[in-house]
């Protein structure tokens, strides 16, 4: 595979180590004090110009989280996180918008160019005023979150006409505070647990979609995230609602600059499917894994979860899991809705001293609900990678069907795969099946390629590339293309 | 395995008035130990679904040093060791914890020691880690160490629990069971009773080189009590250890099995089926660690529950960094038959070796409707028809049982528990 020797010139010429996205942004940062108090929550809450009942909503997540204890049931180790220690707010100074692209602070364009992200889509990151008619043409409207805050919303007009309504949560908040209101904290409730209840009394930005009856998103939603001042906890929060009979997709695509300290980040997102509606939700996570000593790196504690409350509703999880030093995320689907459905699609890669302990839930209430879960785990280096599920079917969910599928690939003696799902059944009519495999890379499918003239990396890629495949077919094209590239840079120097 | 029950004294009164007497110093440290952190809760991971409520409702009390002869030999004929093909077998029985040598007869080719009067705790099992063999090495008053030499062959040998409670008692018999290089053994377990009791054993296992083990544990226990079982074994280089556990009785039950494959080329099965009915708990826990290069463990378990029943399976299968070309297979399945019953299971692999081949399922469902109307279409009635279906479902797990009159044993003990007609429709 021709992508390896290309990504390995393009690492080079970067002048870096391995990761590729191992950059920092210079601009103007805008930081509260460090630290974890009410008055931290007043200012935030302040600094964005909330609703009294959003600052008490926040103030009542702090209370619950003060009185809860990190979970520790996770596969994961890593030395205590000081919450004192950390900026809860960075958000780049405000200025009046530039007018063209050369008035765009030179840094924020750079990273954007190394994100490659397209020039003219790059002018309407940096919030540069289009004139008046002017439509750009990519068919992805992208709403990025430069720390904490999101620096502009693309293609709003095209969705608004469409009735769409994609914009930061904290504008969602005063354009449309009903909609927020009433789904905020719906799916994953401001004392769920310890990371959801922090992020609910500290987040700053994330994304709000909201998509009336009927329509289907004319286009793909993509959010970059990137997470950038030294020492600030990234809290996003997503409100992702799609009404009767109405479709989205959405992309989350990631990755952070490269830094010393460990980062936490505790993102919440929250998915509201009615009757009839579908939501395909699509994550590249590439944060910065540490080095290759395990040094530094994101802490990734994310909590995501989607509610189908209608009937015959879906909601599709699909995610590419490469970096951060540790991964603490299970996507889950509550399916309430008769005949909802939920997916779950995962390739997790961990390599040198990453940790990942990552799955889903799938909660059958309904009658007649389906799940199907596919977990790809790739272990190299002297990383450990946990599988981590839950199946329930409730005593009402006649008819409820489940598949799991875990597969779990070790590159190296040094490194440690595991799989522990947990399955509770409460009706007779369920119908649940499980299955998972530990192995190796065949010695034959190695021998085959090597007899064929690819070098042992090669070989090693097309082989991953192949295991993953059931994962990588279910994301949007432009994001499997990156993906695939993704893999190979994660598990270079871990074959020979 | 950190027990956070915010008074670990309180769930330990049932037993408190025992502990003052204490000297030994093993004793002494599985009771500091069982202070420490109490008996475990639900916020525990490894009793994540099964709760010890049970042990806290009631004070129990020492059991008596007298038993009722009569009561046992009826209990004796009810489970077919005193007729038919088991009759002729040695049998080592135990009423309330205590050897009876009246209704034992000792093997002649294994060596027999009792624990009353060795006091040997044994090396495998872990007071510090389970909390429920700390509670034994507290309180155990009895239990008998078999033994079998180099290249012996003990035949078949029963070993039987007979529990007897007029008011709650509760006895933690000790067992080990040491086979030399080259030895053989056929070890059956059953376990039954009446009244209200806990029946707590801790068997120690070890299966030198090239030694074979064939162990059945039948636990048939009265619907009143509590049977929380916890099992050592290690294996050696070419060693086999093949269990099966059927789980029939009691209103509490965990059986709890910690295999290690300690030398290449070491097998263990741990097998084993459960068939629950009204409000019984049942739980299968198994941790079995590959520790060696070319070992192979296998496990088939399969769950049949009615009424309001619940079935717990645990199994890890952890396979050590050294453990390269490790064999692993692990298969859960069950039926639910009632519109009551629950099953919780976890299955789970730890994985630190790369060239392994392991894996695991899990399936759970009702009674097929295709199979169903198959039978029903040719004449046969509905309870009869379920019977069969039921039947068929558990033979294929009692089929890995190899010895034939330790097989006969299980299904005779079931059909007793579960006759044909009796079966609600």
């Amino acid at each position: 595979m021709p992508a390896v020797t290309e990504t390995r010139e393009a690492v080079e010429k970067l002048g870096q180590s391995s990761y590729k996205w191992g950059f920092e942004t210079e601009i103007d940062m805008d930081l509260a004090p460090k630290g974890l108090n009410e008055d931290t929550i007043r200012l935030i809450s302040a600094r964005k110009e909330e609703p009294e009942w959003l600052l008490e909503w926040r103030l009542s997540a702090y209370r619950a989280w003060l009185t809860m204890a990190e979970p520790k049931w996770a596969k994961v180790s890593y030395p205590p996180i000081d919450y004192q220690d950390l900026h809860y707010y960075a958000a780049p100074k405000k200025k009046p918008g530039p007018k063209s692209l050369e008035e765009v602070d030179p840094e924020l364009l750079r990273t954007y160019e190394k994100l490659g992200i397209p020039l003219h889509e790059q002018a309407l990151l940096a919030g540069v005023e289009l004139p008046e008619g002017e439509v750009a043409r990519t068919p992805v409207a992208v709403d990025a979150v430069f720390d904490s805050v999101s620096v502009v919303t693309t293609f709003r007009k095209t969705l608004e006409e469409a009735g769409v309504i994609f914009c930061p949560i904290s504008e969602a908040v005063k354009d449309h505070p009903e909609l927020v209101r009433k789904y905020l904290g719906t799916v994953v409730p401001a004392g769920d647990n310890f990371y959801a209840a922090l992020n609910s009394a500290v987040f700053t930005d994330g994304s709000f979609v909201y998509v009336p009856k009927g329509v289907r998103c004319p286009m793909e939603l993509s959010t970059y995230f990137r997470i950038n001042a030294r020492n600030t906890g990234q809290f996003e929060r997503t409100l992702i609602v799609v009404e009767d009979g109405a479709y989205v997709s959405y992309l989350e695509g990631c990755t952070a600059p490269m830094r010393d300290e460990n980062q936490l980040h505790a993102a919440v997102v929250e998915l509201v499917a009615m009757e009839d509606a579908s939501i395909k939700y699509s994550t590249v996570q590439n944060w910065y894994p540490g080095d290759e000593n395990g040094r530094g790196g994101i802490y990734n504690f994310v909590t995501k979860r989607g509610a189908c409350r209608g009937a015959r509703s879906k909601i599709s999880w699909t995610q590419v899991e490469t970096g951060s030093a540790i991964t603490w995320k299970y996507p889950s689907c509550i399916l309430q809705g008769e005949g909802s459905v939920g997916e779950f699609y995962s390739v997790a890669v961990t390599n040198n001293h990453q940790q990942a302990d990552t799955g889903t839930k799938m909660i059958h209430i309904g009658r007649n609900t389906r799940s199907t879960i596919i977990a790809k785990t790739i272990s190299a280096g002297q990383s450990d990678s946990t599988y981590r599920g839950l199946v329930r079917v409730l005593p009402k969910a006649s008819g409820a069907r489940n598949f799991t599928q875990c597969d779990s690939l070790l590159i190296g003696d040094q490194c440690g795969a595991h799989t522990v799902p947990y399955i509770e059944n409460r009706n007779m009519a369920a119908r649940i099946e499980h299955e998972a495999t530990t192995s190796k890379i065949s010695e034959d499918q190695l021998f085959y390629c090597r007899q064929r003239g690819l070098s042992e990396e090669d070989a090693v890629g097309l082989i991953v590339n192949g295991f993953c495949r059931d994962v990588l077919k279910e994301l949007p094209m432009e994001f499997a293309v990156e993906a695939q590239k993704l893999l190979q840079i994660s598990l270079e120097g871990s074959v020979g | 395995m950190n027990a956070i029950t915010k008074n670990p004294k309180a769930t330990l009164q049932s037993f408190e008035a025992r502990f003052d007497t204490i000297t030994d110093q093993t004793r002494k440290a599985a009771l500091g130990a069982l202070h420490r952190v109490g008996l475990p809760d639900r916020r525990v991971e490894e009793w994540k679904y099964t709760g010890l409520r049970f042990l806290t409702e009631t004070p129990f009390a020492a059991p008596a040093q007298t038993y009722d002869a009569a009561q046992v030999q009826a209990e004796l004929d009810r489970l077919g060791v005193t007729h038919g093909p088991a009759e002729a077998l040695p049998r080592l029985v135990f009423v309330n914890g205590l050897y009876s040598a009246e209704f034992s007869r000792k093997p002649a080719s294994a060596e027999v020691s009792f624990f009353a009067q060795t006091k040997s705790f044994g090396v495998q099992a872990c007071p510090d880690r389970d909390p429920l063999t700390a509670l034994n090495t507290t309180l155990a008053q009895d239990g008998v160490t078999l033994s079998v030499p180099e290249n012996g062959d003990a035949g078949h040998v029963l070993l039987i629990s007979i529990g007897q409670a007029d008011a709650p008692v509760s006895f933690h018999p000790r067992h080990a069971v040491a086979l030399a290089e080259g030895a053989k053994l056929s070890l059956t377990c059953i376990q039954a009773g009446q009244g209200r009791y806990l029946h707590n054993p801790v068997l120690e296992v070890s299966v030198a080189a090239r030694a074979e083990l064939q162990h059945v544990t039948v636990q048939a226990e009265s619907d009143d009590a509590a049977s929380l079982a916890t099992l050592y074994a290690q294996v050696d280089e070419h060693g086999s250890y093949n269990s099966f556990v059927l789980g029939l009785g009691a209103a509490l039950a965990r059986h709890e099995v910690h295999a290690t494959l300690a030398a290449s080329h070491a097998q263990v099965h741990v097998n084993g089926a459960q068939r629950l009915r009204a409000r019984q708990h049942g739980d299968l826990t198994s941790v079995i660690t590959h520790a060696a290069p070319d070992c192979i463990s296998r496990q088939t378990v399969r769950n049949v529950l009615d009424g309001q029943s619940r079935g717990v399976f645990q199994g890890k299968v952890l396979v050590e960094r050294i453990a390269q070309k490790t064999d692993g297979y692990q298969m859960n399945q069950a039926l639910l038959l009632s519109e009551q019953a629950e099953i919780d299971a976890k299955p789970e692999l730890e994985i630190y070796a790369d060239d392994v081949k392991c894996s695991h399922g899990a399936t759970v469902g009702a009674l097929d409707e295709d199979q169903m109307f198959y039978l029903r279409s040719r004449g046969v009635p509905y309870a009869e028809a379920r019977q069969i279906l039921i039947h068929a479902f558990l033979e294929e797990a009692l089929a890995l049982i190899p010895d034939e009159t330790a097989r006969a044993l299980c299904s005779h003990i079931m059909a007793q528990r579960f006759p044909v007609s009796g079966e609600e429709a």
